[in-house]
This record gives C-alpha cells, sequence and structure tokens, in this order.
C-alpha cells in the first residue's frame, strides 16, 4: 500500500511537472493583464525545438536552450500581436496554438523524415534522473527509504527546477518591487501608467518570463519525460495548466497544488483502470475529466471563489488627448 | 479628420485581402524553405481541389463542415461572445445525430428521420453550449475557459461512451455501430444521377443545403429580428444595451444556444453524410478552424461561406500536397494558423495604415 502510494506519487511529479512550468508561466502572463491560451503552443514548440536540437547536437543543455528560445519568440508573437497590436487575446493564443501544431509537425517531416518525430535521444542529448546521495544506503530504511530513494530521488533536473520556480515565481511577484508593478498592471494599467512606469516594457517582461517557463515545461515533455518529440504531444496541457491556473486562484503555491492534484488524478486514473467498486468499473474517462469539471465548478463559484486580475484580457490604451 | 468615412469596401475587401497575401506570402517562405516551390504547389493545391469533380466534391464537403462551425462561432461573436467550444458541440451533436440513426435508422423513411437527426444534433450542440452559457449568464464563469474546458469533458464522455456503452460488442475500435442505410444522408452526386447528370463519386451530401440554408437563417435572424438585434446590441455595448432594458443574460444564453446548434449540425455531414458511425474524435479540429472561417468571412454569413470554401480548398488542396510532394498533411494547418494571426489577432496591424492611406489620398484630390 505504502509503495503504491510512492509510486502514485512519484508519477503525480512527473505528470505535474509541465503543468507546473506551464501554469507559472500562465500566471506571469496573467498577472500582467495578457490571457495566454496560446500555452499549448508554446509546450508543443519548445518541446519539439528541443528534441530537434538536442538530437542533432547531441547536447541536452543546447536542447533547452533552444526549446526556451522557440518559447520564448512564440510568446514574443503573442505579445506583439496582444500589447502592440492590440488585436484580440484569445485570437492570438489561438493562432499560437495551431501555428505550433502545423509548424512542428511539417518540419518535423522534412528534417527527420520519420513522421513528424524526431529520433529517439539518447546519453547526453536526453535528461537523466539524477541520484541524491546515500539513496541506495537508505533505500532499505523502512518508511524513510522508499519516501527518499523512490519519491525525492531519481529526477531529472527540470522537475527539481520546476519545484524551485514556484517559491522564487512567489518571491518575484510578492517581494520585488517588479513583482508589485507587474501585479498592478494587471489589476490596473491606467495607474501604473499614472505613476510614469510603462505598462507595455512589464507586459513584454511577463511575456519573456512566460516564454522561458513554458519552454522548459516543453522541453521536459520531449527531452525529460519521453526521450524523443512526438506530433501533438502535449496533449491538452497547456489548457489544463491554464485550469491549474484559474483553479490555483493566480498564486503561485495554489497553482501548484493545482497542478499537483491534476497529476494525482492523472496517476489515479492510470491506477483505477480495470479496478471494480461494489461490481461497478469506475469509468477512466471520468477522472480524466475530473481537472475540467472541478475548474467549471470553481469558476461558476460552487466551491470556492476564483477571482481574475481585473484587466485580464484588455489590451492597454493610452489616452489620447 | 477621423470623422471622415472609410468606405467599405476596405473594411470588408482590401483589409481581409492584404491579411489573407501576408499569410500567403509567410506560407510562401515556409514552402520555400522545405524545396516546394510555392507557384507549383499552389497550382497543385488548385487542380486538386477544383480540378476535377472529385476534388470539387471534397473541396465542398470540407467546406459544408466549415460553414457550421463558422457560423457557429459567428453568431455568437455578434454577441461578445467567444465560443471556443464549437469542437466539443460538434463532438457531442453527433451523439445526437447517432443516437437517431442508430435506434430509428431502420424503421423510420428519411424524410421523417432527417429532421429527428437534424433535431437531435441541435439540440445535443446546443445543450452543451447552454451549460457553458448558463454560467457565464448567471454565475459569472469566463466563457473562454469554461468553453474550453467542455471541449475536454466532451472528449471523456464521448470516450467513455464509446469505449464502454455504444461500442458493438463484436468489435475492438471504440466506435459505434455503422448506421442502417436507410439513415445515411444522400450524396449529392446520386442526386444529380436521378436528373441524368453523372459526376464523380465525392462525399459532398445533401447537408450542403442545410449549412447554407442555416447561413440565410443566420443572416436574417441576427439583421432582421428583434432577437438578433438584442444580440448585436449586447455585441456592441453591454452596457448600452442593459440600460435599454435588455437583458445580458438572456442573450447570452440565446446566442450561445444557437451557436452550440450550429456546431452540433456539423454532425449531419460527417457522421451521417460520411462516416456513418459515431467514431472516436471525428470533430478533428474543425471547430477550431472554425474561429479561423468566422475571423476570415468577418462574422457575416456570406463571408463565412466564402471563408469556408477558402478552408474546404486548402483541406483538399493540402491532401493533394501531401501526395505529390510528401510533405506533411499538416502544412495546411501551419497556413490555418497563420489566417488566424493575420486575419485576427494582427487585424490592427495593417486597417489603420491602410486607414490613413486612404484618408491621404483622397484628401489630396479634394485639395488639387
Amino acid at each position: 500500500m505504502y509503495e503504491t502510494l510512492i509510486l502514485m506519487l512519484d508519477s503525480t511529479v512527473r505528470v505535474a511537472t509541465p503543468l507546473i512550468f506551464a501554469a507559472l508561466a500562465g500566471l506571469f502572463c496573467e498577472r500582467s493583464g495578457v490571457v495566454n491560451i496560446g500555452l499549448e503552443g508554446n509546450l508543443l514548440a519548445s518541446a519539439f525545438a528541443g528534441a530537434a536540437t538536442a538530437s542533432v547536437t547531441g547536447s541536452a543543455f543546447e536542447g533547452v536552450i533552444a526549446g526556451v528560445f522557440v518559447s520564448i519568440t512564440m510568446s514574443l508573437l503573442h505579445g506583439f500581436a496582444t500589447i502592440t497590436h492590440r488585436g484580440d487575446q484569445v485570437v492570438s493564443g489561438m493562432a499560437v496554438n495551431i501555428l505550433a501544431a502545423g509548424l512542428t509537425v511539417t518540419l518535423g517531416r522534412y528534417w527527420f523524415d520519420q513522421g513528424g518525430q524526431t529520433p529517439a535521444l539518447d546519453g547526453n542529448a536526453r535528461f537523466a534522473p539524477l541520484h541524491l546521495p546515500l539513496e541506495s544506503s537508505i533505500q532499505n530504511i523502512p518508511v524513510i527509504g522508499p519516501l527518499y530513494s523512490g519519491l525525492l530521488s531519481g529526477h531529472t533536473i527540470l522537475e527539481y527546477i520546476a519545484v524551485l520556480a514556484v517559491p522564487v515565481s512567489w518571491w518575484i511577484l510578492y517581494r520585488t518591487r517588479f513583482g508589485l508593478r507587474l501585479r498592478a498592471v494587471g489589476e490596473s494599467p491606467a495607474a501604473v501608467d499614472t505613476a510614469g512606469i510603462s505598462v507595455i516594457r512589464l507586459r513584454y517582461s511577463a511575456i519573456v518570463i512566460c516564454g522561458l517557463l513554458a519552454g522548459l515545461g516543453g522541453t521536459y515533455l520531449s527531452m525529460a519525460q519521453t526521450a524523443q518529440f512526438i506530433p501533438n504531444m502535449s496533449a491538452g496541457k497547456g489548457y489544463m495548466a491554464l485550469a491549474a491556473l484559474v483553479f490555483g486562484k493566480w498564486r503561485p503555491w495554489t497553482t501548484m497544488s493545482a497542478c499537483l492534484l491534476f497529476g494525482f488524478l492523472d496517476a489515479l486514473a492510470i491506477r483505477l483502470q480495470g479496478v471494480q467498486i461494489a461490481g461497478h468499473a469506475i469509468p477512466v474517462q471520468f477522472i480524466e475529466a475530473l481537472p475540467y469539471l472541478l475548474t467549471v465548478f470553481l469558476l461558476a463559484g460552487f466551491i470556492g471563489k476564483a477571482v481574475a486580475p481585473k484587466a485580464l484580457g484588455t489590451a492597454y490604451v493610452k489616452e489620447r488627448e | 479628420m477621423s470623422q471622415q468615412r472609410i468606405p467599405l469596401w476596405i473594411n470588408v475587401g482590401l483589409v481581409p485581402l492584404i491579411n489573407l497575401l501576408m499569410a500567403f506570402t509567410v506560407s510562401a517562405l515556409l514552402f520555400y524553405y522545405i524545396n516546394i516551390n510555392p507557384l507549383e504547389a499552389v497550382q497543385v493545391m488548385w487542380e486538386g481541389a477544383f480540378g476535377n469533380a472529385e476534388g470539387v466534391g471534397f473541396t465542398l464537403y470540407y467546406a459544408t463542415g466549415f460553414i457550421f462551425t463558422g457560423l457557429a462561432v459567428a453568431v455568437a461573436y455578434h454577441a461578445g461572445l467567444f465560443n471556443i467550444g464549437g469542437e466539443g458541440q460538434a463532438y457531442v451533436g453527433g451523439l445526437g445525430v447517432g443516437l437517431v440513426c442508430l435506434w430509428l435508422g431502420d424503421k423510420l423513411p428519411l424524410y421523417l428521420l432527417l429532421p429527428l437527426a437534424l433535431i437531435a444534433g441541435g439540440l445535443f450542440g446546443a445543450a452543451w453550449a447552454f451549460i457553458p452559457a448558463y454560467l457565464q449568464a448567471k454565475r459569472g464563469s469566463h466563457i473562454v475557459i469554461t468553453t474550453i474546458m467542455f471541449n475536454f469533458i466532451a472528449s471523456s464522455l464521448m470516450a467513455y461512451l464509446l469505449v464502454d456503452v455504444l461500442k458493438p460488442a463484436n468489435t475492438m475500435a471504440p466506435e459505434s455501430a455503422v448506421f442502417a442505410e436507410a439513415s445515411w444522408l444522400p450524396k449529392i452526386h446520386n442526386l444529380l444521377a436521378l436528373v441524368g447528370i453523372n459526376m464523380t463519386e465525392s462525399p459532398v451530401n445533401i447537408s450542403l443545403i442545410w449549412a447554407i440554408l442555416c447561413a440565410v437563417f443566420v443572416w436574417v435572424f441576427l439583421w432582421h429580428t428583434r432577437w438578433g438585434y438584442q444580440i448585436r446590441s449586447v455585441g456592441a455595448n453591454v452596457h448600452a444595451a442593459g440600460y435599454a432594458g435588455i437583458s445580458y443574460s438572456k442573450v447570452t444564453i440565446m446566442a450561445m444556444a444557437i451557436s452550440g446548434m450550429l456546431a452540433g449540425f456539423f454532425a449531419l455531414n460527417v457522421i451521417q453524410g460520411e462516416l456513418h458511425q459515431i467514431k472516436l474524435n471525428y470533430v478533428e479540429g474543425f471547430g477550431f478552424t472554425g474561429i479561423a472561417v468566422a475571423l476570415m468571412g468577418r462574422n457575416h454569413p456570406v463571408g463565412v461561406i466564402l471563408a469556408s470554401l477558402l478552408f474546404g480548398f486548402l483541406y483538399q488542396g493540402g491532401a493533394e500536397l501531401s501526395f505529390d510532394y510528401g510533405v506533411d498533411r499538416n502544412i495546411v494547418v501551419v497556413l490555418q494558423g497563420l489566417v488566424i494571426l493575420f486575419s485576427g489577432a494582427l487585424e490592427h496591424m495593417f486597417k489603420p495604415r491602410l486607414e490613413a492611406l486612404y484618408l491621404k489620398i483622397t484628401s489630396r484630390q479634394e485639395t488639387a
């Protein structure tokens, strides 16, 4: 039982990692007042760019750099359309998603001729699990042993970065001047503008941070969780991250909890495959749909209230004479 | 200066055309990069989509689907609502059409069955849109997020039904039984054969006629009925409409229900017209593409039909392209993305400049 729990928590962390990255990415973006439903596209594009680069150069590090670079580029495109040209943020996000879906497969097929996949990564081209010190000697101690070696140790560096990114994001948002301004611009851009701070620059900074974090999430998908890019491998994770962000009420720690909850539900769905309770099989699809159902319930105010940043979704127009 | 009127042809003709040209130019660069001559590619696509009767049939078949999902997005848009849930609504609409065909397919003649399938498809789609609409109207949820969530919930629901409920015992694939042949929608080429015109077989069926009728209904509804006026008022200015006594929640629910209904009709074309069974993920992104169609068509029924033809051409031409050049079919998805980017997200990039240019030219003429 305990072993099973550790196994499930372990897979929870694995599933939650890309969600945490993407949700934090969305957090910065949306806190600055820019809706980003293009997270899915960011994940997909960076997963592809990361795996493609790593398979050519043989270096996971270079893969991540390429993935993050592409993700930031996609973000900047979203920023260019929505901040500079005040385009509709939802439409722009959709464009990013659709572009990423089309480009990754087209270029993948042209470059590698493997039906859109990248070659399998091995050796230094992928992220290997890190083994924390003393893992094997602690392994056999009851309770702590499995917890340490099964859950805490054996993850890739990206997973540790994801967990670390949560307090860092919290600190940036709530303890720095930049964070204060960022939050303010999502609530009342006019006030920030009046104070002589550039709304546009703040929003672009948020966009870049968003691209960076989503890029890490994407490269995790193709270079750590799987050692290969597979067409459409983000499979709705960007949207799920958005749900987690709403569920976490646009706050770092609660957003991470929501990601972990969604990850746990995913692990549970796999566990419950074919399990009968009182003669009835639980439909796996129901558990898979739970994160979305929960988010709908939350948004409807049935389980607490999620209050979005006030200026979310609106382009800022400097008043003209 | 801004008092001067910009003529209509700039806004509905020139601006979309330039946006489209931008999208095509960027795609041409991509084609060029992957060693395909863009001009040759256009030729191959054109030949494939319009060069022969079969190609035309496929183009029209795809266009039919886009008319439904495009109209769905357009109607909601006029109320200021962004319906991203067309995918889920079309999927659940397929359940409605499918259940009618499965239960009554061999019991009723088509002229009785078809209205039932129509109503069921529309109702199921509308019901799937009603919940997000209700939650937005009464509980303040955001329609974009809820409709996204409802796409996923629809996907899970349909997967469950197809795997555990509707799948016949003797098959492995997650799909329903094949409908009785009597319930299949007549294909256009069969109808034409009745009056002596021979056309190559193709999947275009009579739901194309229904799609065009729907476009007419949408036009009449939006611009010539009181409800349509209310919808457009709310879309133009929620507060003003509120002061004028128009109920926001009523309009929201009405617009979304109609939107969902139109998306639900999508199932007629694909489920009853072509597949003849409910299959997993049969919508294949047409719900999302409806957004591009509506944007391209400026949310006007005529524009939606034209944009649907364009996207039907891209789809069918893209299939031909992948056949001839061995490129991935998804290259047309890139085109779609670029169309959404330039005609939707970046619509303000060229419009003000073109308007300014126009004013400059006309004022020079006046002073001259």
